[in-house]
């Protein structure tokens, strides 16, 4: 009994604070992404490459004056962002990011908690993260804000409705709830990922869709967008808490990629068995990322680069290596192509914020009842009716 | 004791459903009235979630399973008709909405 | 351990069940009835009821609630007015009301001797299968029409609450 408490406090200590590191760098990804489509470097004065603009936005943040004004709700004013941030955060807690590993002789799972609803608990803990917009905008007392929180919250409870039936087809398939289970299941190979062994093309689409309305992000961004409704819910808000709500926002974004990789892309399972040579597939990776840092570090365009991107070129190489060590193979490799996958997915969502334009309020809503519910739920037809036949 | 006794669980589902009845009947506000209709129907799910327990049967659940979906009905046709109130007398106090009487 | 956890959700459920009828603003009673909810859900975790549990999360503390939150934050009405109330309401209601709570609590009493406890993994049968096979085999009837009782009152709400075409 002690020593799952024990190994659970540091599973709980190491996944938040790579989880918290992940969120302040998934910033910088974003902006360094949206600025290379958009032909211009982004931020590269702070620090090499711009790598400690998250810190410097940190520290902007954390020592602006926390505004408390005297027309606001105090209570719901206060609680909205702290539910938002713990709704988001919370749901981190049951998505597996690896199979049984023996650490020092415990036996212990890649996850900090293996429900068998887990599946319910993440849709249940998204259904709970609507109030703290919905308060967030009541309660700051502003036109603005309650517009913004009122749209915001029309269109996460719309949208999660087709979210759930997106889930529930490769539930069918899988016959589990629990996410543990889910990627058990697709065990082995590519051919076995619930993508393309079950046909989830259709839910797998409907599911990023829908994610994005989840999350508030472009194109389904209306009520955060800057020239519609000043600043939407958070219009109110300074300092730690408007950081609270995008905090908030990414812990989402990062949520629904492991859920779509769980549920679609068989989780932390390779696309060929490690012993068939997958085993090297980061070592490649990460050495020729390596090798081309430490060529563009010799004909450096700036100069700066002279000197940051070699180093950036020995520390992938050095990835490199640790992935050929036997010893952590076993945890390392299953990790690796999760976080694979998972940064495709974010990568998507961070390509499609900078392509595409917002959708209008009513396109918006009458997109998600009269064109995606059907969809998804003429989806989960099929797919109960293949599955009888089937089996 | 690490263990509960089942007249505690159903002694609190008492005191949620008196609480109930309390704001169903003291309470002016429309929507005050419904939310206390709510936690009424609320103390009922969890008394039957108890007998569940105590009869080591599932069946009970699925009694809780079609209250939650009634009251979820009942829910979305009483807010209309609190909507449709608010927008002829501009009023949610429920004393006042008695043009029927007299 | 289970007294505990009992202990601690049940003082948050009367607490804030107290808050609800007690609080002048609707949007606060509607915060306290999330919280009832949510201290339930607790409950129905501890009595094996798993799948219930994460339901009434997501139907009812996720769904219900927020529909609650939108129609008062929508009519702002403000907080309620204390108008006259009539003289006997005020002095019989609280007695009758306690009276009504003690016959309860002694009928509970009596019906469920010392013996019977609950703890945590005592009923293994609340699992999302065991439900699911409940429902679609035994309950199926009461399904449907349920299913169709849905469908009337989304029906019924639309009706209500659209806009006259002039």
């Amino acid at each position: 009994m002690d020593s799952f408490i024990v190994i659970s406090l540091i599973k709980i200590v190491l996944v938040f604070a790579v989880l918290m590191t992940t969120l302040a760098y998934l910033q910088w990804v974003e902006r360094k992404v949206i600025a290379h489509i958009q032909v211009r470097p982004g931020p590269y004065r702070v620090g090499p490459h711009g790598l400690l603009q998250p810190l410097a936005d940190v520290i902007k943040l954390i020592t602006k004056e926390d505004l408390l004004p005297h027309y606001v709700n105090r209570p719901l004013y206060v609680a909205a962002p702290f539910i938002a941030v713990t709704m988001s955060l919370l749901s981190i807690s049951v998505i597996p990011f690896g199979p049984t590993i023996e650490v020092a002789g415990y036996k212990t799972s890649m996850q900090l908690t293996d429900l068998n609803i887990g599946v319910l608990f993440v849709l249940a803990v998204s259904s709970m993260g609507v109030y703290g917009i919905a308060l967030a905008g009541w309660s700051s007392n502003n036109k603005y804000s309650l517009l913004g929180g009122l749209r915001s919250s029309a269109q996460m409870i719309s949208y999660e409705l087709p979210l759930s039936m997106a889930i529930a087809s490769p539930l069918l398939i899988s016959n589990t709830l629990s996410l543990r289970d889910l990627v058990g299941t697709q065990a082995g190979n590519l051919w076995h990922w619930n993508l393309f062994h079950g046909w989830q093309y259709v839910s797998f689409i409907v599911f990023l869709i829908a994610g994005f309305a989840e999350t508030n992000r472009v194109p389904f961004d209306l009520p955060e967008a800057e020239n519609e409704l000043v600043a939407g819910f958070h219009t109110e808000y300074s300092s730690m808490k408007f950081a609270s709500f995008f905090m908030a926002e990414y812990a989402n974004m990062i949520t629904v990629s492991c859920m779509a990789v769980v549920l679609f892309l068989g989780g932390w399972v390779a696309p060929w068995p490690a012993e068939y040579g997958s085993r090297f597939v980061p070592v490649i990776v990460f050495a020729a990322a390596g090798l081309i840092a430490l060529y563009h570090g010799a004909h450096a365009a700036r100069k700066r680069d002279m000197y940051s991107l070699p180093v950036v070129g020995v520390c992938f190489l050095i990835t490199a290596a640790i992935f050929l060590l036997p010893m952590v193979q076993a945890w390392l490799l299953p990790l690796f192509w999760f976080l694979a996958k998972t940064g495709a997915i974010l990568f998507a969502f961070i390509w499609v914020r900078g392509t595409l334009p917002r959708f209008r309020y009513d396109q918006l809503m009458g997109f998600a009842w009269k064109t995606l519910f059907p969809v998804a739920v003429a989806n989960l037809l099929v797919t109960g009716l293949v599955v009888a036949l089937v089996s | 004791m690490a263990q509960v006794p089942v007249s505690w669980f159903l002694s609190l589902s008492a005191v949620l459903f008196v609480l109930g009845v309390a704001g169903f009947v003291f309470r002016r506000n429309i929507i005050t009235v419904f939310m206390s209709i709510e936690l009424m129907l609320n103390a009922v799910n969890l008394s039957f979630v108890t007998f569940a327990y105590q009869r080591q049967a599932v069946d009970a659940h699925l009694f809780v399973f079609f209250v939650m979906v009634v009251a979820a009905a009942e829910a979305a046709v009483g807010l209309a008709i609190i909507l449709t109130v608010f927008k002829n007398r501009a009023t949610l106090n429920i004393d006042e909405v008695d043009s029927m009487k007299n | 351990m289970d007294v505990i956890l009992f202990l601690i959700f049940a003082a948050i459920a009367v607490v804030a069940a107290i808050n609800v009828v007690v609080q002048t603003h609707p949007i606060s009673s509607a915060v306290s009835l999330i919280g009832v909810m949510g201290s339930l859900a607790v409950l129905y975790l501890l009595l094996g009821a798993e799948f219930i549990a994460a339901a009434q999360v997501i139907v009812y503390a996720g769904a219900v609630m927020v529909l609650f939150v939108f129609v008062i934050m929508l009519l702002n009405a403000g907080a309620e007015a204390r108008v006259g109330r009539s003289f006997v309401a005020s002095l019989l209601g609280a007695p009758v009301l306690i009276a009504l709570l003690a016959v309860l609590a002694w009928v509970v009493e009596r019906i469920y001797p010392r013996g019977t406890t609950v703890h945590f993994g005592g009923f293994t049968g609340g699992s999302a299968q065991a439900v699911g096979r409940a429902l679609f085999t035994t309950y199926l009837l009461p399904f449907e029409i349920t299913s169709i009782l849905v469908l009337i009152a989304i029906i019924g709400a639309v009706v209500l609450a659209r806009k006259e075409i002039d």
